[in-house]
């Protein structure tokens, strides 16, 4: 990595967290969540998300709107690698409440700078005590 | 005032966005490009198609730094640079690449 690439840490780097609670379609909560993610992406905070509840469907692999007649935006979330977000962060007891498993969710990857841009996975499972802890460190929290 | 195009009329936004993605065409792109006083070469058309194929598999124009990291990822440092995309699109490469490319305004440019 080259010295100018290097951004320092200001005091005013916040840790944000959006979280994602509800279906992908039939409300316009995750495709604004998503945008609004991309959007923030652009001030230079540490951000990360978390998918709970119904909001674990919206990171389903192989989605298919065709017949609701909405855009599939879920080919989206691939892209937040290149916004440098890359800490998805998915509950595993709303995934085992759905019989989902993490093998039902698309494969969202970013490439690590620091690490010879070694691709590596964003979604991080994680059980509900452990995203309390993660909710808990945060300075801003934005739910959806 | 709409695009016209060989008789037909193709709407947009007051920014210039084309407002149906499946209307685009070359010769579109060739009209957008006139109206944004850009003669297009090569180097501009392999831009556009690139940010074509990366909404085609992401659906989303990507916000400019992003594209240009991307570009220098897929082309090499000497195009994936400020310099060489704002000489190509003046008032913005993501703006203007994208106008012409017949996709929505970036997300995250605000």
């Amino acid at each position: 990595m080259s010295a100018d690439a290097q951004v320092p840490e200001s005091d005013d780097r916040k840790k944000f967290l959006y979280v994602n609670r509800r279906a992908p379609y039939g409300t316009i909560y995750a495709l604004e969540s998503l945008e609004v993610v991309l959007i923030g992406a652009a001030f230079d905070q540490d951000v990360s998300i978390a998918f709970f509840d119904d909001g674990v469907y919206q990171i389903l692999k192989n989605q298919d709107t065709s017949g609701i007649g909405m855009k599939n935006f879920s080919p989206t979330y691939r892209a937040l690698g290149d916004y440098e977000v890359t800490k998805l962060y998915v509950e595993k007891e709303s995934l085992d409440e759905r019989g989902l498993s993490p093998d039902d969710l698309m494969e969202i990857t970013y490439e690590d700078e620091d690490d010879d841009w070694e691709e590596k996975p964003s979604i991080r499972v994680v059980e509900r005590a452990k995203l309390s802890e993660i909710m808990a460190e945060q300075d801003v929290i934005l739910s959806f | 005032m709409p695009y016209q195009l060989n008789g037909t009329v193709v709407e947009h936004d007051e920014e210039g966005y084309i407002q149906e993605l499946d209307k685009w065409s070359k010769e579109l792109a060739e009209l957008i490009a006139e109206d944004e006083k850009i003669e297009m070469t090569d180097e501009h058309w392999e831009v556009v198609n690139f940010l074509r194929d990366y909404y085609e598999e992401y659906q989303i124009a990507p916000a400019v730094r992003v594209l240009i990291k991307a570009i220098k990822k897929s082309m090499g440092k000497d195009k994936g640079n400020n310099k060489y995309l704002y000489t190509l699109f003046p008032y913005g490469p993501a703006k203007q690449a994208c106008k012409i490319a017949g996709l929505p305004k970036p997300t995250g440019c605000v």
